[in-house]
């Protein structure tokens, strides 16, 4: 849905320095705070850290705050080596993993923010549910009629298998979905580059026997022609897929099958 | 309340969207060579003539470039009719206000396309 002003309740007010630190190597770190309960506007709350006592990713430093500083501060966090996607949220502009986005790489003070254009749990939480559902909605999960033999596995070629490289590397943490500006206005029906490009790591595999049936759920104006091959998903993924290459992948097979 | 996955599925894929995207690229490659040589072809006009009606008429009553005018004017109120329509059905949230504004852009495209194409008629064919 377009709407280019925040509603008044979603508004970032200043809020408070939290601490201070002396040292060499203090960097300050602006994080959007929201509390459910106290009914009260967003607000940016300062914190400092000495980097010589932290380690060097932006994950480290929000444990630091949340151990020593503010228990307070609330975020998911689960593998701290960018495997889970459970720290998805936005540092200094980009979407990104907060466990592999190193401190160092970063000027002047460290801004955090949730993924944009959600719904906010608390502080840094998005909630999620609407966009695991629509990876639910595009069956990821081999769907085959053919019987297969209880005793050996579904045999894939090499070459098959390669098709799924860049795929199955996803971890679905919603970066990409939660930087693109078309499933900002409309992921009520747009699904968004994570969930087309799991959706397609479903249609390649040669094991799968329900292709044309997954490409009728997605031949949609909104379910997949929302894309315009913006790329942000692409440039924001922190592990380095192609969402937008593979969203294109499938509209060349819808054409295909023309 | 319907569940997050129902109103996900909601009414189901609408099957379209295929068509129109080969549609919008075919016309988008066609105006490329179409648009050089309308250019090209009103510019020698302004350097080689006076520009005046009789010059400019007598070029459209030429039969390749009254076939030519009338494929550009076509082609290029289809493409931007297309491109309309997603700009609509990108940021009017609306439903109502969208539908409504995506016939009324259709009817004024149609109108448009079919006024350009009477316009060329008459001064190919209309007497000099």
């Amino acid at each position: 849905m377009a709407e280019f002003t925040l509603p008044p309740h979603s508004v970032v007010k200043k809020g408070k320095q939290v601490n201070k630190v002396e040292g060499k190597n203090v960097k300050q770190f602006k994080i959007y705070r929201w509390d459910p309960e106290t009914g009260a506007n967003p607000r940016i709350d300062i914190y400092e850290i000495d980097l010589d006592k932290c380690g060097p990713m932006v994950l480290d430093a929000l444990i630091k705050i949340k151990n020593e500083i503010d228990p307070t501060l609330t975020f998911r966090r689960s593998c701290r080596e960018g495997v889970c996607g459970s720290c998805a949220m936005n540092i200094d502009g980009t979407n990104t993993l907060a466990c592999t986005k190193t401190i160092a790489e970063i000027k002047g003070a460290v801004k955090v923010y949730p993924l944009p254009h959600m719904d906010v749990i608390k502080d840094l939480i998005p909630d999620l549910t609407h966009f695991y559902e629509q990876y639910a909605s595009i069956k990821p999960w081999l769907v085959t009629d053919t019987t297969q033999p209880p005793d050996r596995e579904m045999l894939q070629s090499k070459k098959d298998r390669s098709k799924l490289d860049g795929l199955y590397e996803c971890i679905l943490c919603a970066c990409c979905s939660t930087s693109c500006p078309s499933y900002w206005w409309n992921s009520e029906r747009y699904l968004g580059p994570s969930v087309l490009l799991q959706a397609y790591r479903w249609i390649v595999d040669s094991r799968d026997e329900n292709t044309g049936e997954r490409l009728d759920q997605l031949e949609d104006s909104f379910r997949l022609y929302r894309c315009h091959t913006i790329m942000n998903c692409t440039n924001t993924c922190p592990k380095h897929l192609n969402p937008a290459k593979n969203i294109s992948e499938i509209k060349k097979l819808l054409i295909e099958r023309q | 309340m319907p569940s997050p996955l129902a109103k996900i599925r909601s009414l189901g894929s609408a099957r379209n969207g295929t068509k129109v995207f080969i549609a919008q690229r075919l016309t988008g490659i066609a105006l490329v060579p179409l648009l050089i040589w309308l250019i090209l072809s009103i510019t020698s006009l302004l350097y080689y003539t006076d520009f005046g009606y009789l010059s400019v008429s007598n070029w459209v009553r030429t039969p390749h470039v009254t076939v030519f005018l009338i494929l550009t004017m076509s082609i290029l109120f289809y493409h931007s009719f297309i491109g309309l329509r997603e700009i609509l059905e990108d940021y009017v949230p609306n439903h109502t206000i969208k539908i409504i504004s995506i016939i009324l852009v259709e009817f004024f495209i149609i109108t448009m396309t079919v006024a350009s194409i009477f316009a060329i008629l008459r001064v190919a064919l209309g007497d000099q």
